[in-house]
This record gives structure tokens, C-alpha cells and sequence, in this order.
């Protein structure tokens, strides 16, 4: 996918006059973070399971080449094949090569952020292939030809007035007289576009949520079914996942599946949780003749031993960005790559550079609730930090906002300034967003607040009122 | 030159500053593959048999699927026929090649059109078993096989489950557990819990996406019986 990162503040500002993104936006309370909340408090081990969660991948990050190599010996046992690929364009290459050996014309492909990383669909069609997406969401996008706003629901910007819009225009053969107001209509004429699609496709390409080391399979989640048909009905179904997606254990796999759905949905479960090992076995009515998996790299091994290591741990629930209030204010667009939100801001830079990305990572109020509700505990804002500093020393932010990041740095190291400073500039930010609880400019760092509403301190700076408190207390 | 893989792995080592993994990692984690040990469990499943088979059902309902619990295997074929006539269904069904379901006395309802095989387009209904149910989520683990055509779980409008009681664990861990003991993992282990779904369009929940709009679980408490 071309990025546009680079233009983030001109993403931004449009992104938030857009009333339809407001819309789509306000959606994201009661549909992600409401639920989210109630599955969580229907299982009180959610906090030692993300423990967990975090230190089987940790585990498996310090011994990946271990687990890799175990991983492909399975598959390959299992009568499949890996496909290592250092980058996209290899990526790209050997899925064309699958696709070109049996004559493939039409390819379907379940949900997958590597799929968007690489640039598949577009590089499938210059070659004379047709790419479908099915998913849902990804299938109302391709034809609208935009990229995802989400890494789980990828048309959430969209309104059912945008989606009828063009399943007229593009469904030319639909009765122009058929009602499509209600999302079960839409709904229904795409369950029947998709299933002539999913029967004629001769290669499904699905991503994977996890590969697993001790028996070559590889897990997709969805709700539709959509990757299930994708992989089941065509002769070959070709895999593509990033490196760290494996893991141990069918165990190990299950423990994390806990956190997925909760976190990303606010379901118990997902209901279409997929393992799938090797081609069809003999004797087996349905299910692919061929079984690929094209192993990506893609910038994961640069991130190992680095400061964004952690980052590596990430399941792409979408929980950083449902709770994101920059995300719910400019939407996914904005960021201008494939991974929105804080999980993007972290991750697009170590993908493509800070060169093109280095905006990104300002892309927060360092609210901290990406990292509160991370399943996989990815600490995202002190990562942001990282990437800050990085393009602090690459000198890529404009003079001012050096000079200013300078200063902030210089009274940071000195605790007892610094305390003075803030209480004096808490105050004064106070007073400048009385009344609104929100300041839309500052003076002095217009570079900074012209793209984010800064919420506006209550007058007192948090050591103030801790120091308040425990007068309090102790007077109680 | 060195392979795409020679180099990816070379990375890695390079980037954990190791040239290869010490002997006692390496061995560290063959014997977690070995050993797959269990993370932990959520208290929720761990109850005695009984139930677990009631937290199944119930989680069933969260899911929207629908549940009718029978005696035995012999009240399958009323059970069918009447809960296709109550959703004003045609009395056909795409039935798995199962000997446990083709030894039930489908006689008993001959109004019923049954063939068995992989599923096409236009069924409108299958009937499959299942190797476990999971009570912690109302989960159903279908394991793809000859007796078990992995299309009769995707692409009928509905698919009814015939489904033993004894069956129901507590939790995956189990479900694993029972299919290891069944020998190697198969092609396709589809772990369905409830229909087919979507919250793409303006998140508004839809059933039937590209699967199933209804699946309908036949809980049987004594198989044979
Ligand atoms: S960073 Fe954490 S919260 Fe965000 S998508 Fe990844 S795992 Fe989910």
C-alpha cells in the first residue's frame, strides 16, 4: 500500500471536519469499548492471563528461529510447504508463483493486515489475476478501492448509505428496484456475490493469527466464515503470515485466544476459530489439494533486540485503537498506512521508516489507555517515546519543535524545576481552557496542539494533588 | 548466495546476538512442544460433568444458537423433522457420512430427504456430529475427516448438530486432549461458536454472513439409549 504518513496533519485536519468520520467515531464506544468492559468482567483471571499472554510470546520472541524451524518441519510433514520471504516484493513473487503454477485466475483472500503490507491485491491484478476480498468489510472497500480505517473492521467509517451507494454502481446486474436500506439486505447481496466468488476462486489466500510450532497449523478467527470458505473450497489455499505469529503450543494458542476475541470484540469467542494443518488428507471429501504457508519477514528481525521488540507481541486485536482518543478523532485514514491508531504509530515506522512515518508517533496524548487496555501489555506510549527521540536526533522535526522538545528534556532531568514548571504551566493552561475542558491551540506550540485537542488540566499539576491526597489521608 | 531462509534466520540470531540457540534452550523448548503443559485455566468450566453440560448450553444461548436436549439418538429424527417445519425449512438434509448418524432409525420420519456427502451450493440444511462441545464459550469442535466433510460446517443456511452429552469438556485444553488421543491433528479443526456473524456494516450485528445463519444443537443425553 502507498503510504501517506508523511501527510498525517493534512490527514488529520481534514479527518476531523469530516462529519461522517464523527459519526462512524461515536460508534466506537457502546460497539468496542462497552463490550469490551462487560466480557472483561465476566472472567476475573483476565489479568494473569495476559501475563501469560505476554510471557509465551516473549518466550517464543527469544527462541523464534527455534520455533520456526520447528514450525516448518511440521508443515512440511504435514505434506505443505513454507515460503521465506525477506520482504514484500518476495512475498509478492512466491505468491505469484503458487498462483501461475496451477493456471490460477481468480483468487479469493480471507482478512489480512500482511495482505495490505505487501500490496497483493494490486500486484495480483497488474498480473492479470482477480483478487476478492471476502470479508465483508474488505469486500465494500475494494470496490470502493480504499484502503481499511480499522485492522478488525476495515469499512467502520462507512455509513449503510456508502455501502448500498456502491453495490449499485458496481452490482450493475441488481435489480435497480430492490430495497437495500437495512445492513440484512446489504448483507444478503453480498453473501450471494461472495458465494459464486468462493466457488470459482482456484486459490485462497488467508492471513494467520497464529502458527503453531507443535503441529504445523495455522489459525485464522473470524465471525463471517468467510476465511473458512476462502480456504476450504478452492485446490489451493496459500497462508501468508509474519514471522512472529508462531507460537509454541495448541495450549499456548488457546491461552492468547482468550484475550482475542474480548479484547478486539468484546466477545467470548469468535465464532469461526480455525486450525488448519497441511493439505486435504486422503480419504477427505473437501479442502485444498495444496497447502502454502509464505513466511514474511518484512522488518520483524530488524525489531528484535531493539527497543521496539515488544511491539512484536502484538495479536492485532484492535483494542489500542478503540480506546484511542486520536484514533476516534481522525479516524484510521489519517495515519496513511495499513496499521492505524497507536499500535500503527508504533509499528508503521520500524515497517517503512521513520522517514516516511516520523509523524506518527506525536500522534498521542500520552493518555496511556492504548497500553491499559493492550491484552499483550505492549507498553505503546513509552515506544512512541522511542520513536520521538529517534526523529528528535534524525532532526526531522522542524527547528521549533526541536527547541522545545530540548527544553521540555533539559527540565525533565531536573525533577525539582521541572515540578515548579508545570505547576506554573498547569495553571496557566487551566485558566486558557476554562469553560470548554478543552484547549485547541497553545501559544508557544502551535506545532504541537494544531493537530489534537490537548484535554485541559483542572489547574493542578498530578504530584499537587497526590501530595493533597495524602494530607488527606493522613489526617483522616 | 544464501536462501531467503539462510538469511532470515541468520537475522534473527543476529538480532538476539546469539549465533545459535544454547543446547539447553533449544531443549527447553522441544520438551514445551513435547509436554504442551497447560497455561492457565479460568475457573469458570472447572465443575463437575453436569455442569459443564448446563454452562454449555447456556453459553449456546448467548451466541444465538438454539439448544433441544433429547433422551437418545432414536428422538433425532422427530427433533429434525420438527424444527425444519417450525422454521418452515424443506424437509431435506446434507448429512455427514457418519456410522453414528446413519445408524440412526431415520425410517421414523420418511418424509425426510437425507443424502450424505461434502455440502453444495444450494443445501439448504446438513447435519453433522461434533468431537466436542467446550462448555466455557458453548463451543463446538468439528474435526474435518471422511466422516466429516468440513463444507456441511460453512455452507447450508443451517446447520443442525447432533451432539452426545458426554462430549461437553469444560474447556480447549480439554477438547485437545481428547482430540490428541485421537492420533494426529486433521486437515481442518473448526472450533464454531454459534452462527455466522457481522458487525461490518455499521456495526450493527447480522447473522449469516457466509455461514450458517442458524445452528441448532440436538444435545443427546445417552447415545444409543
Ligand atoms: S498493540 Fe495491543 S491493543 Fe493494539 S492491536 Fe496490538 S495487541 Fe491489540
Amino acid at each position: 500500500m502507498q503510504s501517506t504518513s508523511h501527510a498525517f496533519k493534512d490527514n488529520a485536519r481534514q479527518a476531523v471536519g469530516d462529519p461522517r468520520i464523527r459519526k462512524a467515531m461515536g460508534l466506537m464506544k457502546p460497539g468496542f469499548q462497552d463490550r469490551r468492559a462487560r466480557a472483561l468482567s465476566r472472567l476475573p483471571e483476565f489479568e494473569r492471563l495476559r501475563e501469560e499472554g505476554k510471557a509465551i510470546k516473549d518466550h517464543v520472541l527469544a527462541n523464534l528461529d527455534v520455533y520456526l524451524e520447528r514450525f516448518e518441519s511440521k508443515v512440511v510433514e504435514a505434506g505443505g510447504q513454507v515460503h521465506w520471504c525477506r520482504n514484500a516484493a518476495e512475498a509478492r513473487e512466491a505468491i505469484l508463483g503458487i498462483c501461475r503454477s496451477i493456471g490460477a485466475r481468480t483468487v479469493t483472500k480471507g482478512k489480512s493486515m500482511v495482505a495490505e503490507e505487501i500490496a497483493i491485491n494490486d500486484y495480483l491484478e497488474e498480473q492479470g489475476l482477480t483478487p476478492i476480498e471476502t470479508d465483508l468489510g474488505e469486500y465494500i472497500i475494494q470496490l470502493r478501492n480504499e484502503p481499511p480505517s480499522h485492522i478488525i473492521a476495515p469499512a467502520v467509517h462507512l455509513s449503510k448509505e456508502d455501502v448500498e451507494q456502491s453495490f449499485r454502481e458496481i452490482h450493475t446486474w441488481m435489480d435497480p428496484a430492490r430495497v437495500l436500506a437495512e445492513p440484512r439486505a446489504l448483507v444478503n447481496e453480498a453473501r450471494e456475490v461472495l458465494r459464486r466468488k468462493f466457488q470459482e476462486a482456484d486459490v485462497g489466500i488467508t492471513g494467520a493469527n497464529f502458527l503453531i510450532a507443535e503441529t504445523g497449523s495455522t489459525v485464522i478467527v473470524t465471525n463471517e466464515g468467510n476465511g473458512d470458505l476462502t480456504q476450504t473450497l478452492p485446490k489451493v489455499h496459500i497462508v501468508l503470515a509474519s514471522l512472529e505469529k508462531v507460537v509454541p503450543t495448541l495450549e499456548d494458542a488457546s491461552t492468547i485466544l482468550r484475550l482475542l476475541a474480548r479484547s478486539a470484540t468484546g466477545q467470548e469467542f469468535s465464532a469461526y476459530t480455525t486450525f488448519s494443518t497441511g493439505p486435504r488428507r486422503p480419504g477427505d471429501l473437501d479442502g485444498p489439494e495444496q497447502f502454502h504457508v509464505v513466511l514474511v519477514d518484512n522488518g520483524r528481525t530488524a525489531m528484535l533486540g531493539t527497543e521496539f521488540q515488544e511491539m512484536l507481541r502484538c495479536i492485532r486485536c484492535g483494542a489500542c485503537m478503540n480506546h484511542c482518543p486520536v484514533y476516534a478523532a481522525v479516524g484510521g485514514h489519517a495515519y496513511g498506512w495499513v496499521y492505524p491508531g497507536p499500535m500503527g504509530s508504533v509499528l508503521t515506522p520500524s515497517l517503512i521508516g521513520v522517514q516516511e512515518a516520523g509523524h506518527l508517533p506525536n500522534a498521542s496524548t500520552f493518555c496511556g489507555r492504548c497500553e491499559s487496555v493492550c491484552p499483550m501489555k505492549i507498553p505503546l506510549p513509552k515506544m512512541m517515546r522511542h520513536w520521538r527521540e529517534r526523529e528528535y536526533e534524525s532532526k526531522l522535526q522542524p527547528a521549533a519543535y526541536r527547541y522545545g522538545l530540548g527544553i521540555w528534556a533539559w527540565f525533565a532531568r531536573r525533577p525539582a524545576l521541572y515540578h515548579l514548571g508545570t505547576r506554573l504551566a498547569a495553571g496557566l493552561l487551566g485558566r486558557l481552557g476554562r469553560g470548554r475542558g478543552r484547549i485547541a491551540s497553545l501559544p508557544l506550540a502551535g506545532g504541537w496542539t494544531g493537530g489534537r485537542d490537548m484535554p485541559a488540566p483542572q489547574g493542578k499539576t498530578f504530584q499537587q494533588l497526590w501530595a493533597e491526597r495524602a494530607r488527606g489521608r493522613e489526617a483522616a | 548466495m544464501t536462501s531467503a531462509r539462510d538469511q532470515i534466520l541468520a537475522g534473527i540470531r543476529r538480532s538476539l546476538r546469539r549465533d545459535a540457540p544454547a543446547p539447553s534452550d533449544a531443549q527447553a523448548c522441544a520438551e514445551r512442544i513435547e509436554r504442551h503443559p497447560r497455561n492457565l485455566i479460568p475457573a469458570r468450566a472447572q465443575l463437575p460433568h453436569p455442569e459443564q453440560v448446563e454452562l454449555f448450553v447456556s453459553m449456546l444461548g448467548e451466541v444465538a444458537a438454539t439448544v433441544q436436549r433429547l433422551p437418545g439418538l432414536e428422538a433425532v429424527p422427530d427433533a429434525v423433522a420438527d424444527y425444519l417445519a417450525s422454521q418452515n425449512l424443506p424437509a431435506e438434509l446434507r448429512m455427514a457420512p457418519d456410522p453414528d448418524l446413519e445408524g440412526i432409525p431415520w425410517e421414523r420420519r420418511p418424509t425426510l430427504t437425507i443424502t450424505t456427502g461434502r455440502a453444495e451450493d444450494r443445501d439448504p440444511t446438513s447435519l453433522t456430529g461434533a468431537a466436542a462441545g467446550v462448555a466455557e464459550t458453548g463451543t463446538l469442535v468439528m474435526t474435518s475427516g471422511a466422516e466429516h466433510p468440513t463444507t456441511l460446517n460453512l455452507m447450508p443456511d443451517t446447520h443442525i448438530v447432533v451432539l452426545r452429552a458426554d462430549r461437553i469438556v469444560g474447556t480447549y485444553e480439554d477438547a485437545w486432549d481428547v482430540l490428541r488421543a485421537r492420533g494426529p491433528v486433521p486437515r481442518t479443526v473448526n472450533f464454531i461458536t454459534g452462527p455466522s456473524r457481522t458487525g461490518d456494516i455499521e456495526q450493527t450485528i447480522q447473522l449469516g454472513a457466509h455461514g450458517p445463519r442458524r445452528l441448532h444443537v440436538l444435545l443427546v443425553e445417552q447415545a444409543g439409549a
